[in-house]
C-alpha cells in the first residue's frame, strides 16, 4: 500500500465517521453495561450495527467472516482517526476476549466450519466470549492444569474448575484448556474446546478483588458438555493453541496505560497542581521530580519501542518473542504511574469513596490496585522474563521440566 | 534498528566488517600499552578519513557526503562495539555540528572541506569544572584591538591533543550562570598563548586541559553572534549527546553479546551458568533495557535529521536512557564473568572505564533527567 492510498483511506474514512458517528457518543469511553440511559444505549447500540456492517469491529480479518479484509496500516488509521474525534468501538469491549485473542487463533487454527460459525458472531459484537485457562492450582504453571474432558462420541464431558475467567458471567461462549490424556506428559495431554455458557453444567461466580468488583469470575463445570465439532486444533494438541492464544494476548496487552495521549495530559502536570514549583518552575519536590522524569522517561522510551518494532516490521507486526519486552516494559510504566500519582496526591490520593475525594484521586486507587494484576494475568513478569531469555536470548530452559 | 535506508546499511555493513577486521578491541589495548600521547593509532584514524566517515555530516560543496546524524550513528555504534579511539566523533561530529549551525560561509568554507580531508581536527572546549554546565562558562573573551583576548582554563577537552582547531565557548559579558553572554569562538591549537596538556583518564582516551593566557583571535574567529551563542552552544550538544549515545549503545551492545556468550558457554554446578534463573531473568532485564535505550538513541538522531522542535527533551533522553543502560551493563559485565572480569588480560575493564567516562562527558545522566524535566516544563 503506498503512501497515497493510505492517505485516500485516512480521507474516506474520515467521510464515513463524519457522516455515521452521533456526536453524542463523543468520549464516552463506556461498556455497554455502565450506560443506564436509555436513549444514549440505544444510540450505542445503532453504532454498533454501522461499525459491524463496515466490517470495522476486526478489520483486518476476511470479509467472509465479518471483517473488512484491511491492512494492519488501514486498521491503525481507523483506530487513529476514531482517537480523533473521541470515538469508541464497543465491538472488541462487547466480544470479551473475541476480537483479541480467540479470533486470531480460530483464523488460525480453526476449520472453515468453526470459522463460519464463530467468528461473525465476535466480529459483530454481539457474541461474547470468556477463556477459562488458569485453574486454582495452575496459574503461572498453566501446563498442570487438572480439569478433565472425556470423550463421550459426540461430545466431550468437561469436569473441574477454572478462575480469572473473565466476564464469564456475562459472556455466551468459552474457550477452555482441558486435560484429554491424562497418561501423557503434561503439555501433551491438552486440548482447546470451545463450548457455550449457557448449560445446565456450567455454574460461574463473580470474584471481589482488593480494587473491589471486578470481572473476573470463577467458573465450575459439572458435567458440561463441549461439542466435538468445537474441538479447536488437534485433540491433545492444546498446548500449541493456547501457547498461540497468549502471544495474541501479550501481543494486545503491549501499550502502556500509563503513558499520556499528550503531555498536557501528563503526570507533571497533576504533579505541579499537588505539590507546586520552585521560582524556577521547577515541582518543589526534588527527589519526586526525578521519579517523576525517569518515568516519564520510561514511558516515552516504551512508545518508541512500540513504534521501532512495528516500523521494523514494515506496517506488519508479527506476533513475536519482542512482545514479552514490550508487556514488561508496559506493566512497569503502567504501575509506576499509579504509585507516582498516588504519591503526588498525598492525604487526597488514599481515599476509598465519599465526597472528600475528586473522581480523579478515587479512579487512581482503584487503577493503582487494580493495576497491580498487570504484571500477573497474561503471563507474569517472572514468567515473560523466562520467554525472552529462552526465545530471544536462547538461554537454557530453567523452569519446566516434562 | 531503525528501518534503515539503502545507503544506510552498506554503510553500517562497512563499518561493521571494517571495524571488526581492522580495527578490534586488541588493537585498542595494543595502542594502550604503546602510550602513544595521541591516544589512537594514526592509520587506524587515516583509514576512517579514506572511507569518507569525515564526511558524514558535511554538505557535498564543502567535499563531503550529507548523509545526517542517524547514519554517522550508526557508524559510531560500530565503533563503539569495539572501543575504537579516534578523533572522528569529536571533529566530524562535535565540530562539525559547531560550524554548520553556527558559522558563516567563509568559516565552513574553511575548515569543513578540511575536516572531510583530515588535515583539520575539531574539538568543542565547553567544560571548565568538574561538572558540566555549560552556562557557568567563566573562560573570559575582552574585546581588544578589533579582537578578543581569551583569559581562562577549558578540561575534559575530547581529542584536545590531536585537534587543530578547538571552538572555545567563552564568556563576553555578565557573569558564570548566565545563559547570554557566553560567545563560541574559533582557536587555532597553536595560537599563542594557549597551552595544552593531555589528562590521564581512566579509559586511555585523549583529553586535554587547556589554558588560555592572553589568547588574542581576531574578530572573524567570531563563530555565531556575540553573547548569543549559548542557543547554539546547546544545540550543539544536543547532537554531541545523541552521537555519543549511539557510540554508548554499541559499547553496551557489545558488552551484552560478551555476557550473554558466556552465559551460555562457563559451566558451573555441571550445568552452563544461563541454565540458573536467576542469570536468565538479569539477562532478560539486561535485554529489556537495551532494546529500549536503541529506541531511544535512534529516535533522537531521527528528530535530529528532521529538524524536530523537541531535540532538547528527545537528546536528553537518549543519553540518560542509554547511560543508564550502559552503566548496568557495565557493571554486570564484570560480575557475571566472575574473577576473569577483573583481570586486566580480559576486555570487560576496557567497556566498563569507557562506560564511565562517556556517561559522563556532555553531561551524565541526573544532568540530563533534569534537562529532559525542564524541557517538558516541570
Amino acid at each position: 500500500m503506498t503512501e497515497t492510498e493510505l492517505t485516500q483511506f485516512r480521507e474516506s474514512t474520515r467521510a464515513w465517521l463524519a457522516d455515521n458517528f452521533p456526536a453524542s457518543l463523543a468520549n464516552k469511553m463506556l461498556g455497554y453495561e455502565r450506560i443506564s440511559d436509555p436513549e444514549m444505549a440505544q444510540q450505542l447500540e445503532a453504532w454498533r450495527q454501522k461499525l459491524a456492517e463496515q466490517g470495522w469491529g476486526a478489520p483486518t480479518w476476511p470479509k467472509e467472516y465479518g471483517g473488512a479484509a484491511l491492512s494492519q496500516p488501514e486498521a491503525r488509521v481507523i483506530s487513529q482517526e476514531m482517537a480523533k474525534i473521541g470515538a469508541m468501538n464497543p465491538i472488541p469491549l462487547l466480544a470479551g476476549m473475541g476480537v483479541t485473542m480467540v479470533g486470531p487463533t480460530v483464523l488460525e487454527y480453526g476449520t472453515e466450519e468453526q470459522k463460519q460459525k464463530h467468528l461473525p458472531g465476535i466480529a459483530s459484537g454481539e457474541v461474547r466470549w470468556c477463556l477459562g485457562l488458569s485453574e486454582p492450582n495452575a496459574g503461572s504453571d498453566l501446563a498442570s492444569l487438572s480439569t478433565k474432558a472425556v470423550d463421550e462420541g459426540d461430545y466431550f464431558v468437561l469436569n473441574g474448575q477454572k478462575i480469572w475467567t473473565s466476564g464469564a458471567d456475562i459472556s455466551q461462549w468459552c474457550g477452555a484448556l482441558v486435560r484429554t490424556d491424562s497418561t501423557a506428559k503434561k503439555r501433551d495431554g491438552i486440548s482447546f474446546v470451545m463450548l457455550p455458557m449457557d448449560q445446565e453444567g456450567v455454574q460461574t461466580k463473580p470474584i471481589r478483588l482488593i480494587a473491589g468488583a471486578s470481572p473476573f469470575c470463577e467458573t465450575f463445570f459439572n458435567d458440561a458438555r463441549a461439542e466435538k465439532a468445537d474441538l479447536l486444533g488437534d485433540l491433545n494438541d492444546g498446548w500449541s493453541v493456547v501457547k498461540r492464544l497468549l502471544q495474541h494476548e501479550r501481543q494486545s496487552q503491549t501499550s502502556a496505560r500509563g503513558a499520556p495521549a499528550n503531555k498536557a495530559d501528563g503526570l507533571q502536570e497533576v504533579a505541579k497542581k499537588y505539590v507546586g514549583t520552585d521560582g524556577e518552575g521547577r515541582l518543589a519536590d526534588a527527589d519526586l521530580r526525578t521519579r517523576i522524569a525517569n518515568h516519564l522517561m520510561d514511558a516515552q522510551a516504551h512508545g518508541l519501542t512500540v513504534a521501532r518494532i512495528t516500523a521494523e516490521a514494515r506496517g506488519n507486526p508479527k506476533v513475536s518473542a519482542a512482545a514479552s519486552i514490550l508487556k514488561n516494559s508496559a506493566t512497569k510504566v503502567a504501575q509506576t504511574k499509579s504509585e507516582l500519582t498516588m504519591e503526588v496526591m498525598g492525604n487526597q490520593g488514599i481515599g476509598w469513596e465519599g465526597d472528600h475525594f475528586t473522581s480523579d484521586e478515587l479512579n487512581n486507587v482503584r487503577e493503582w490496585l487494580s493495576g497491580k494484576a498487570i504484571s500477573i494475568y497474561g503471563g507474569s513478569y517472572e514468567v515473560q522474563n523466562n520467554i525472552i531469555s529462552k526465545n530471544i536470548l536462547g538461554l537454557p530452559e530453567t523452569t519446566q521440566k516434562g | 534498528m531503525a528501518a534503515l535506508t539503502e545507503e544506510q546499511s552498506m554503510l553500517r555493513d562497512q563499518a561493521k566488517s571494517w571495524v571488526t577486521e581492522q580495527s578490534p578491541v586488541v588493537k585498542f589495548r595494543a595502542m594502550r600499552d604503546s602510550g602513544v600521547e595521541l591516544k589512537y593509532t594514526p592509520t587506524t584514524w587515516e583509514a576512517m578519513v579514506e572511507m569518507g566517515w569525515t564526511g558524514i555530516l558535511v554538505p557535498e560543496e564543502f567535499g563531503g557526503s550529507d548523509l545526517g546524524y542517524l547514519t554517522f550513528g550508526v557508524v559510531l555504534e560500530e565503533l563503539g562495539r569495539q572501543l575504537t579511539a579516534s578523533p572522528l566523533f569529536a571533529s566530524a561530529l562535535v565540530g562539525t555540528s559547531a560550524v554548520l549551525l553556527a558559522g558563516n560561509d567563509q568559516q565552513k568554507q574553511a575548515l569543513l572541506p578540511k575536516v572531510v580531508d583530515g588535515s583539520e581536527i575539531l574539538s568543542l572546549a565547553v567544560d571548565e569544572t568538574a561538572r558540566h554546565a555549560p552556562a557557568q562558562t567563566a573562560l573570559q573573551a575582552t574585546a581588544a584591538d578589533g579582537g578578543f583576548t581569551l583569559q581562562g582554563e577549558k578540561t575534559f577537552v575530547m581529542e584536545g591533543m590531536a585537534a587543530t582547531t578547538f571552538i572555545v565557548a567563552a564568556r563576553t559579558s555578565g557573569t558564570a550562570g548566565d545563559e547570554s553572554g557566553i560567545t563560541l569562538f574559533l582557536v587555532a591549537a597553536d595560537a599563542a598563548g594557549l597551552d595544552r596538556s593531555s589528562i590521564h583518564t581512566v579509559d586511555s582516551r585523549g583529553y586535554a586541559h587547556l589554558n588560555f593566557n592572553n589568547v588574542v583571535v581576531a574578530a572573524d574567529s567570531v563563530l555565531g553572534q556575540v553573547d548569543a551563542g549559548y542557543a547554539d552552544l546547546q544545540a550543539v550538544l544536543d547532537r554531541a549527546s545523541a552521537g555519543v549515545a549511539a557510540e554508548m549503545l554499541g559499547t553496551g551492545a557489545q558488552a551484552f553479546d560478551m555476557t550473554l556468550e558466556y552465559l551460555k558457554t562457563r559451566e558451573q554446578f555441571g550445568r552452563v551458568i544461563g541454565s540458573f534463573q536467576a542469570l536468565g531473568h538479569r539477562a532478560a532485564e539486561l535485554y529489556t533495557a537495551m532494546e529500549l535505550a536503541r529506541s531511544c538513541a535512534e529516535h533522537a538522531l531521527e528528530a535530529i535529521d528532521s529538524n524536530a522542535d523537541n531535540l532538547a527533551e528527545v537528546c536528553s533522553l537518549s543519553k540518560c536512557r542509554v547511560g543508564d543502560f550502559l552503566h548496568v551493563m557495565s557493571n554486570q559485565l564484570i560480575q557475571i564473568h566472575g574473577g576473569i572480569g577483573m583481570t586486566d588480560e580480559f576486555d570487560a575493564g576496557f567497556y566498563l572505564k569507557r562506560a564511565r567516562v562517556l556517561e559522563t562527558a556532555f553531561g551524565n545522566q541526573a544532568y540530563h533527567r533534569d534537562r529532559y524535566a525542564k524541557a517538558l516544563g516541570f
